[in-house]
């Protein structure tokens, strides 16, 4: 696979530090009681989530559970309105009705984040229906946690993309820990990939899921294989940094061992990498930083002085 | 236009086969809808007719039958996801309550979703008590869906017709033991469609309302007959849809009749009976001359033996009786 260009590479990393900067600004947000409910932080997973969206072709789609804000900035969608969502504001992408873990944007074939754990992974069979149906080449990245694959609608759905020889690449962002339990410790077979055997499907990579190339290249390879020959399971290794979602006490984890995964950091990885390959992008890098710092600025000036959702909103959308 | 006797086997059929013919993104997926044709032969010929592309042989796996059909309806198809009977629809309430029923709101408005699900309901057949369920009331708790409750071929196949059209979720329930009742149905007017979320006054009468649907229709007919026979002239409304909830027509009624006897045949706590008195109280109280009546199953799981079994479901003697508690 062609090695990407700095343009591209340059692209990738302003979308990971946009991520990290955002959800660090979301966690003073949330601390502040400016941010409700459920917040659950993309911090550390960026490689995965750049590595994923950015091997999308211009047909494909991508679907993912609640930890979204990072697909979501991934895809494009302007951090001004994903933060005013965040704020449970009208001029949120969802207009405030969905929040953190609800965010969407049909224009650029994200078809959401959803909070039941598992619960999307049947739509996204549905959507790659849809391109089998009408013979498009569409294919759909489902991603989902580790902790998404012991609910029942991960053996309906990766069944039903066999006998229907659906076009999805089934991608596991296996952090470590659905919640606070250890996948050795909710799985009978930890290595995640190996059930594909089991459903007649294609036994994808397990890759390094801190290396946003290698992430880049085997989601690639996977949607090339999904297009032609159709459903595959593959496993991203990545870890999340912050806890499950805010309040997390992280007692099922130690201090070293987040440590040990925290000097991999796939940003820190991918900077060296820019550095390495460019004499002189140093600067280039620094200049992303501080635009992001300013885009971070303008999004939460943008939340915070737009309108909060009101009564026509509250009742509007029930039905079509 | 003309009009045939059909039955609501025959009028459901004949609803899906007309949208499949109008509408190429409309097509049928679920448990033996194919090969088999239908457990309760309605899909019959379907997959000779329009091939396995149109009409999609399932697992038996409840959650991905209804959860990818939420995926393709938001991707622009139309899906008649047929869940063999509504007992195993609680295996797919996630996907019918937390995806069918919210991804239009929670994305506010980006997606729409243009399921029918087609579902069979009701006790009666020594089925025991996990697969005689009249459980449809449940899934009319919740907005987003609609649930509608056909008791005619009629109905069934202006309501289908509907449900298949409209842009929002339905839960189609048709009831097992009446799948060969009769009525007369337009036959050459493919656009023969009725609207959503309206009742309809099955029989006039003035001195009590009973309202009701579909296997409680017979119940109801009966007892009015029964009742006639001693002069007191029952009207039987028919709610069609449990969501939209008409009841204009019942506190119009009530106006006239100042009694109400709601009959159905799901279980007693919760159920369409307390919505509806709890709302002709709200917009009718004055005009009550009795207590709102229920008649209901008892609140019991359905056993096996036949006598018990019938002991536990309504019938018009019970109709008849709690009507006469009220006049």
């Amino acid at each position: 696979m062609a090695a990407p260009g700095k343009e591209t590479l340059l692209e990738w990393y302003r979308t990971m530090v946009l991520i990290r900067r955002f959800e660090e600004r979301c966690a003073e947000l949330y601390q502040q009681g400016k941010i409700g409910g459920f917040l659950h932080l993309y911090i550390g997973q960026e490689a995965t989530g750049v590595g994923i969206v950015s091997a999308l072709r211009k047909n494909d789609h991508v679907i993912t559970a609640y930890r979204d804000h990072g697909i979501a900035l991934a895809v494009g969608m302007d951090p001004k309105h994903v933060m005013a969502e965040m704020l449970g504001k009208r001029t949120g992408t969802s207009g405030g009705k969905g929040g953190s873990m609800h965010l969407a944007d049909r224009s650029r074939n994200f078809w959401g984040g959803y909070g039941i754990v598992g619960g999307h992974l049947p739509l996204a069979a549905g959507i790659a229906l849809k391109a089998r149906y009408l013979e498009q080449d569409e294919v759909v990245v489902c991603m989902m946690g580790d902790g998404a694959t012991n609910i029942g609608y991960f053996h309906e759905s990766l069944n039903l993309s066999a006998i229907w020889d659906l076009p999805v690449v089934w991608l596991v962002e296996n952090n470590g820990y659905g919640m606070g339990t250890a996948v050795d410790r909710a799985s009978g077979q930890p290595e995640i990939v190996k059930r594909a055997i089991g459903y007649g499907i294609k036994e994808g990579p397990r890759i390094d899921g801190m290396d946003t190339l290698a992430v880049h290249d085997a989601v690639s390879e996977a949607i090339a294989h999904a297009s032609k020959h159709g459903p595959i399971l593959m496993e991203s290794l990545t870890y999340r940094f912050e806890g499950h979602s805010m309040g997390d006490p992280e007692r099922y984890r130690t201090k070293d061992e987040v440590a040990r995964y925290t000097e991999g950091d796939p940003i820190g990885r991918l900077r060296g990498y820019i550095i390495d390959q460019y004499k002189g992008a140093a600067k280039n890098l620094e200049a992303i930083e501080q635009e992001v710092v300013k885009t971070i600025a303008e999004a939460v000036e943008f939340a915070e002085d737009s309108p909060v959702p009101t009564y026509d909103d509250l009742v509007s959308h029930v039905y079509a | 236009m003309t009009e045939k006797s059909i039955t609501i086997r025959e009028a459901l059929s004949s609803a899906l086969r007309e949208e499949m013919q109008r509408d190429e993104r409309v097509f049928i997926m679920g448990e033996e809808v194919g090969v088999w044709g239908g457990t309760y032969a309605v899909t019959r010929g379907f997959l000779d007719e329009f091939g396995a592309r149109r009409v999609r042989d399932t697992p038996i796996s409840e959650m991905v039958i209804a959860g990818s059909a939420v995926g393709a309806a938001m991707a622009g198809l139309r899906p008649i996801a047929e869940i063999m009977t509504i007992n195993f629809a609680f295996v797919a309430m996630d996907a019918i309550i937390n995806h069918m029923a919210k991804v239009h709101y929670m994305f506010n408005g980006q997606f729409t979703c243009p399921v029918v699900i087609r579902t069979t309901t009701g006790g009666g057949k020594q089925l025991g008590a996990t697969h005689s369920h009249a459980p449809e009331v449940i899934f009319a708790h919740f907005p987003g869906l609609y649930v509608a409750v056909p008791g005619t071929a009629y109905d069934a196949k202006g309501m289908l017709k509907a449900a298949i059209r409209d842009d929002n979720p339905v839960l189609f329930v048709e009831h097992s033991t009446m799948l060969q009742r009769r009525s007369a149905v337009p036959v050459d007017d493919a656009d023969f469609v009725l609207p959503v979320g309206k009742s309809d006054i099955k029989r006039p009468g003035k001195d009590v309302t009973i309202v009701t649907y579909q296997k409680g229709l017979e119940w109801s007919g009966q007892a009015a007959d029964l009742l006639a026979q001693e002069g007191i002239e029952a009207e039987i409304i028919d709610l069609r849809w449990l969501r939209p909830l008409d009841l204009e027509p019942v506190f119009e009624s009530v106006r006239k009749t100042n009694r109400v006897v709601v009959v159905e045949e799901s279980l007693p706590h919760f159920n369409v009976g307390a919505e509806v008195a709890a709302q002709v109280m709200d917009q009718a109280f004055d005009y009550l001359d009795a207590p709102v009546k229920r008649v209901s199953a008892m609140d019991v799981p359905l056993p096996y033996a036949s006598n018990i079994e019938m002991m536990a479901l309504p019938d018009a003697q019970k109709v008849v009786k709690a009507v006469k508690e009220v006049l």
